[in-house]
C-alpha cells in the first residue's frame, strides 16, 4: 500500500462483550493488516464480562471482569474510544458523529451496540431505589443503595432476574421475586420445572411470588415498597427491573435502516444490513427478524461479519438457545424443543419433589429422536443430551435411562453414542471429530510447532474446548478417556517404568503406610531401582509428609541435582545462591553483606522477579564457605533451588502507600515464613498487594492476596511463565485468621493431589469441577479434610529448620561439596568464566578433550 | 566394568590405578566426582555395590557435572542422568540410552582394600 492511499477504516459503534469480539477477531484473521480499526464505547472501561456481572460483589474491581484488562488492543491499527458514544450516523457521507464532537469516517460499519433493560412504565419506576441490572455502574448504585437497606424486590423472574435475586442475596437483603407469568424462568422452564425451582430458590431465603404484576412502586422521594396486583404488597427499600431487554436500534432507526418488527437491526445471514456498508451484530441485530439475547450467538455474528469483510462466505443461520446455569446455587438446564412444540412430540419426564429433581426429555414421536429437555436440580447429564439433540442420532431402546438416576436403574449416560459431528462446546463450537483429531494424533500447536494432545489439559488449550464455561469438562474427559479405553488403553497416570501409580495415588500409598524411604516404597509399590523421575518425586512426597533434612541419609541420593546441593545449578556446573528475603523487605546491612559476599567470590549479582537477589557462578566447593557467612548474617535458604515455595511478593502497601489500605508487607513475611521449605509438586510463589492497583503482580502468582477495605481477597491458580494464567478469587474479604485457614487448606490439598510438576494452574483446571471444586472442598470443607490438611500444614511449620544451617553443622552433609573427592583443593577447570558488563558470565563451550595439567596427583 | 579384576588387556602398562576414595565414603546408588590424570571423572556405587567410572563431562553442555547426576534403572540397565538435561548414559559402558551419536568415556575400576581405584580410559570410548 502507498501513502497515498488511504487504509480503509472500520467503525464499531459499541464496546461489549459482542464489540469486542468481533475486534479480536479481526486481529486474529488479519483485517488489521489491510484494516483500520476505530471501536466506540459508551461506557468509562473496555468490554467486560457481563455474563458474569455478578461475580462483581466478590471481586477486587471493576478490572476483575475486565475483558481487555491492559485498556487497549496491542495491534496498532486498532484505536478503542471510551466514555463517548455515537449520536448520529450519516449514510450518505459515510461519517458518524460522537458526543464530544468529532466526526468519524468509516467504510464499514458494524453496529453492537447491545440491548437496553426494559422497565416497566408502572407508576413510580424512576423513584430513588429504582435500578437495572446491566452495568458495572449499576452494581455500584445497587451496592450503594443496599448499605441501609433491608428488603430488596427483583421485578422479573427470567434468568437475569435470578441473578439480580443472587446479588441481592449476597448484598445481604431480604429478597423477593415477582414474576408475572405463572412460574420462574418462563422462556426456559415448563410449569413442573419452574415449581421445582422456587422450592430451591424459597430454600435459600428468597420470596418468590409469580402469576402476579406490579401494579406500581410506592414512596415519596424513594422507593418504600411495591404494591402488586390484588392488593398484596412488598417492603423493600431496593428495586431492581429486569423485565427483558430491548435492542438498542435508536441510531438505525434515526438512519432509515430497516428494523425488525420486534425492534433490532434487520440483518441477512451475514449480519448485513440494508445498507450494505453497514452491519449489526450481537443483540442490537435481528438477523432474520429475530433477536438474540444470549452472547454465543453475538460470538458467532461477530465472526460472521469478519468473515464477510475478508470475503468470506460464512452465514449466521440462527443459533442453539440451550442453556445450562447455576442460578442461586441450583443447576438449571433447557435445551432444544423443551416446550414439545414439535408435532407429535413425547415428553418423559424424572421428577423427586423430595430431592428436588426435575428432568425431562422431548422425544420424537417414533421414540428415536431427542428433541429438547429440561433439567432442574442435577443438569450433569446436559453434556451429553445436548449434543444428541444437535446431531439427531438414535436414542437408545430406554431412552428414560438417560434422567433416572443411576440408583434406580440408570445409565451413566455414554460419550461413546455421541456422533462425531456433536458439539461438546458450545461456548467456542468444538465438535467430537475436533477433539478426537487432536487427541493423540500429530497436528501443528498454537506455536506452529507440531504436537500431540495426550490429555483433557492440553485439548482445553489447544481447541478451547471447556475454557470459557467449562460446563462441558466433564464431557470432555470422558471422551479422552473412552478413547483411550477403545484403544485397550487407559489413560496411563504413571510416573515412569518404575511406578504405576501417579503422583497423588504415591502419595497416598506413602501416608497410609507411613514409608520413611525410597527403598520402602519401590519394594513395596514398584519395580527396578527407580530413575530420575520417581526418585525426586517420592523424595519430594516424603518431604511434604515427614519434614527431614533433605540431604539426609538415603535422601540425597534422590533429590535432583539443584536440591542435591542446595542450590540452582547453571549451565557451566556452578551454582547460583539465593538467600531468602521475606517479602522482598531486607535491611540495608543485610544487602551490603550480600554485596560483600558476591564481591570476595566474584559472583554475577542479578535482581530477581520475586524482589531477591540471586549470586551466580558460585563453584561447588564454595558453596559451604558462602553460605557460612549469609547464615552468620542471619540469612537462610530462599529454596530457590527446590520445588517449594519461593518467594511471596509484596508491594509497600500501607505502612507507606497512599493508597494502601493493608499491611501486604507484614502479611507477605507471615506467609512467606510460614510456607517457607515447603516441599510441593512443582515449584510455589505467592504475592500480597496492598490495594487493588495490585502492584505486587498477586494474581500472577500460585496464591495471590489483594487488600480490601475490610481484609483480603484470596486467589488461586495463577502463573506466570509460558503459560501465564491469572488467579481466580476463591474467597473474599477474609480476615488474616481465615486466610491464612484456607491457604493451608489449599496449598495442602494440592500438594496431596497434584500431578508431578504440575503448577496450580494446570491442577486447577484439571480438577473436576475447577474452582468451584476447590472452593467446596477449601472453604465450605465437604471433604471434611479441613483440619487434616490444617494439622499437616502446621506439622510442617513447626519442623521446619533452615537447611543450610543444618548442612553447616553437620560433616557428613558438608563432605559431597567438593571439587574432586581425592583433590579437594583443586578446582575444577571445566568451570571457567569470561567477562561481561564488568561482570563473570560463563565461558564459552569447554574444550572436551581438556585435561587438567594443575595440581594433578600422580 | 565390575569392581572385580580389570581386563588386564584393555589396561595399558604405562597406566596406574589412581586411589578415589574409600568404597564406604561411597554411597550406593550416588556418584563423585574424582581427579584422574589430570581428567575429571565420575566414579559411581550401584544397589549393588559395583563400581563404574565414566568421564564427568557432560557430552552435551561441556560442563563437569555427571558424578551430580541421579542413578537410575532402565530395565537392567544402570544408568545416570545428566543434571543439566536429563540424557541417560549407561555406567557400564558410557552409551548414552536416548540418543545413539552421544556417548561418555568409560573408565576400568576396582576396589583393593576398601580403597576405589580408576584405571585406564577403555579403548572403544571418545578420547
Amino acid at each position: 500500500m502507498t501513502s497515498t492511499t488511504p487504509r480503509p477504516r472500520l467503525v464499531v459503534v459499541g464496546h461489549g462483550m459482542v464489540g469486542h469480539r468481533l475486534v479480536q477477531a479481526a486481529v486474529e484473521r488479519g483485517l488489521t493488516a489491510t484494516h483500520d480499526v476505530v471501536v466506540v464505547g459508551q461506557e468509562p472501561r473496555p468490554a467486560y464480562d457481563r455474563v458474569a456481572l455478578t461475580s462483581y460483589f466478590a471481586a477486587s474491581g471493576p478490572e476483575e471482569l475486565s475483558l481487555l484488562p491492559s485498556g487497549s488492543y496491542d495491534d496498532p491499527a486498532v484505536e478503542l474510544l471510551l466514555g463517548t458514544e455515537v449520536t448520529a450516523l450519516d449514510r450518505a457521507e459515510r461519517t458518524v458523529s460522537l458526543r464530544d464532537g468529532r466526526v468519524l469516517g468509516y467504510d464499514q460499519l458494524v453496529l453492537a451496540t447491545g440491548a437496553a433493560p426494559f422497565v416497566p412504565p408502572v407508576p413510580g419506576h424512576d423513584l430513588d431505589g429504582c435500578f437495572v441490572y446491566r452495568t458495572i455502574e449499576d452494581l455500584d448504585a445497587i451496592r450503594a443503595a443496599a448499605g441501609p437497606a433491608t428488603a430488596g424486590v427483583v421485578v422479573g423472574g427470567g434468568l437475569l432476574g435470578l441473578e439480580a435475586a443472587n446479588a441481592l442475596v449476597q448484598l445481604g437483603l431480604e429478597t423477593h421475586v415477582v414474576e408475572m407469568a405463572p412460574r420462574l424462568m418462563p422462556v426456559q422452564l415448563d410449569e413442573a420445572a419452574g415449581a421445582t425451582l422456587v422450592r430451591h430458590v424459597e430454600g435459600l431465603g428468597v420470596r418468590v411470588h409469580t402469576g402476579v404484576a406490579t401494579e406500581s412502586v410506592s414512596g415519596t422521594d424513594r422507593v418504600d415498597g411495591l404494591a402488586l396486583a390484588g392488593g398484596a404488597r412488598v417492603e423493600a427499600q431496593v428495586v431492581v427491573f429486569s423485565a427483558g431487554i430491548r435492542p438498542r436500534d435508536a441510531l438505525a432507526r434515526a438512519a432509515g435502516l430497516e428494523v425488525a418488527e420486534r425492534g433490532g437491526v434487520l440483518v441477512d445471514e451475514q449480519c448485513r444490513s440494508s445498507d450494505e456498508r453497514i452491519w449489526a451484530v450481537g443483540e442490537c441485530a435481528a438477523p432474520g427478524g429475530r433477536m438474540y439475547g444470549l452472547v454465543a450467538p453475538g460470538y458467532d455474528m461477530a465472526e460472521v461479519v469478519v468473515d464477510a469483510l475478508l470475503g468470506g462466505a460464512g452465514r449466521f443461520v440462527g443459533a442453539d438457545m440451550s442453556t445450562k446455569l447455576k442460578l442461586l446455587g441450583v443447576d438449571v438446564a433447557s435445551f432444544g424443543d423443551a416446550f414439545a412444540t414439535t408435532d407429535g412430540a413425547l415428553e418423559l419426564v424424572f421428577s423427586d419433589a423430595v430431592a428436588g429433581l426435575y428432568k425431562k426429555l422431548v422425544v420424537s414421536d417414533d421414540g428415536r429422536r431427542l428433541l429438547g429437555g429440561i433439567l432442574v436440580g442435577d443438569a450433569s447429564a446436559y453434556g451429553v443430551l445436548r449434543p444428541m439433540v444437535a446431531s439427531g442420532i438414535d436414542l437408545p431402546d430406554n431412552p428414560e435411562e438417560l434422567i433416572l438416576p443411576p440408583s434406580r436403574g440408570g445409565a451413566t449416560t455414554g460419550v461413546a453414542s455421541l456422533p462425531p459431528e456433536a458439539q461438546v462446546c458450545s461456548c467456542n463450537n468444538v465438535t467430537k471429530a475436533t477433539l478426537l483429531e487432536r487427541l493423540d494424533v500429530a497436528h501443528p500447536g498454537p506455536d506452529g510447532a507440531e504436537h500431540h494432545c495426550g490429555d483433557v489439559a492440553a485439548l482445553k488449550a489447544c481447541t478451547g474446548a471447556g475454557s470459557t464455561c467449562g460446563s462441558c469438562v466433564g464431557t470432555v474427559k470422558a471422551i479422552v478417556e473412552d478413547h483411550f479405553a477403545a484403544q485397550g488403553r487407559e489413560v496411563s497416570r504413571a510416573l515412569c517404568e518404575h511406578f504405576a501409580l501417579s503422583r497423588a495415588e504415591l502419595f497416598d500409598v506413602v501416608a497410609i503406610h507411613g514409608y520413611r524411604s525410597f527403598d520402602e516404597v519401590v519394594t513395596a509399590h514398584g519395580t527396578g531401582r527407580g530413575c530420575d523421575v520417581c526418585k525426586p518425586t517420592v523424595a519430594s512426597v516424603l518431604a511434604s509428609l515427614v519434614n527431614e533434612h533433605v540431604l539426609g541419609e538415603q535422601r540425597a541420593v534422590l533429590q535432583d541435582t539443584n536440591d542435591a546441593f542446595l542450590a540452582n545449578i547453571q549451565r557451566n556446573g556452578s551454582y547460583s545462591v539465593v538467600p531468602r528475603i521475606p517479602g522482598g523487605e531486607i535491611t540495608p546491612d543485610k544487602l551490603i553483606v550480600i554485596g560483600e559476599v558476591a564481591r570476595d567470590h566474584g559472583l554475577y549479582t542479578k535482581i530477581t522477579g520475586g524482589q531477591r537477589i540471586d549470586l551466580f557462578g558460585a563453584r561447588v566447593e564454595e558453596l559451604p564457605v558462602i553460605w557460612r557467612r549469609l547464615v552468620d548474617a542471619g540469612f537462610e535458604s530462599g529454596h530457590a533451588y527446590g520445588k517449594s515455595l519461593r518467594t511471596v511478593k509484596s508491594c509497600v502497601g500501607s505502612t507507606w502507600c497512599r493508597f494502601g489500605v493493608q499491611d501486604s508487607v507484614q502479611m507477605a513475611i507471615d506467609l512467606e515464613l510460614r510456607y517457607r521449605g515447603l516441599r510441593s509438586p512443582h515449584k510455589l510463589k505467592g504475592g500480597v498487594s496492598g490495594c487493588a492497583r495490585e502492584c505486587a503482580e498477586a494474581r500472577s502468582k500460585d496464591f495471590g492476596v489483594i487488600a480490601t477495605e475490610k481484609g483480603w481477597n484470596l486467589y488461586v491458580g495463577g502463573n506466570g511463565g509460558a503459560t501465564p494464567a491469572h488467579a481466580r478469587l476463591l474467597a473474599g474479604d477474609l480476615d488474616d485468621e481465615t486466610l491464612v485457614r484456607y491457604l493451608d487448606r489449599y496449598l495442602m490439598y494440592y500438594v496431596r493431589t497434584a500431578d508431578r510438576l504440575q503448577r496450580t494452574a494446570p491442577w486447577l483446571d484439571s480438577l473436576e469441577g475447577g474452582l468451584d471444586r476447590l472452593r467446596e472442598v477449601v472453604v465450605d470443607d465437604v471433604l471434611g479434610l479441613g483440619s487434616e490438611l490444617e494439622a499437616a500444614m502446621a506439622r510442617h511449620v513447626a519442623t521446619y529448620v533452615d537447611e543450610w544451617s543444618a548442612v553447616l553443622d553437620d560433616p557428613d552433609k558438608l563432605a559431597r561439596f567438593v571439587s574432586f573427592v581425592n583433590a579437594p583443593e583443586t578446582p575444577d577447570p571445566a568451570v571457567s568464566f569470561g567477562t561481561a558488563r564488568d561482570q563473570i558470565v560463563p565461558a564459552g563451550p569447554v574444550d572436551l578433550g581438556a585435561t587438567i595439567a594443575m595440581g594433578a596427583p600422580a | 566394568m565390575s569392581a572385580t579384576a580389570p581386563d588386564e588387556v584393555r589396561v595399558p602398562d604405562d597406566v596406574t590405578w589412581v586411589p578415589v576414595c574409600a568404597l564406604g565414603a561411597l554411597a550406593r546408588e550416588a556418584g563423585v566426582p574424582a581427579l584422574v590424570r589430570g581428567e575429571a571423572v565420575a566414579v559411581f556405587r550401584t544397589h549393588d555395590d559395583q563400581v563404574h567410572a565414566l568421564s564427568n563431562i557432560d557430552p552435551v553442555t561441556g560442563a563437569s557435572v555427571l558424578s551430580r547426576g541421579i542413578i537410575g534403572t532402565r530395565g537392567d540397565e544402570v544408568f545416570v542422568a545428566s543434571p543439566l538435561h536429563k540424557e541417560h548414559y549407561a555406567l557400564r559402558d558410557g552409551r548414552c540410552l536416548d540418543d545413539p551419536t552421544l556417548r561418555v568415556a568409560a573408565y576400568d575400576t576396582r576396589v583393593v582394600d576398601g580403597e576405589v581405584q580408576v584405571g585406564g580410559r577403555r579403548p572403544e570410548c571418545p578420547q
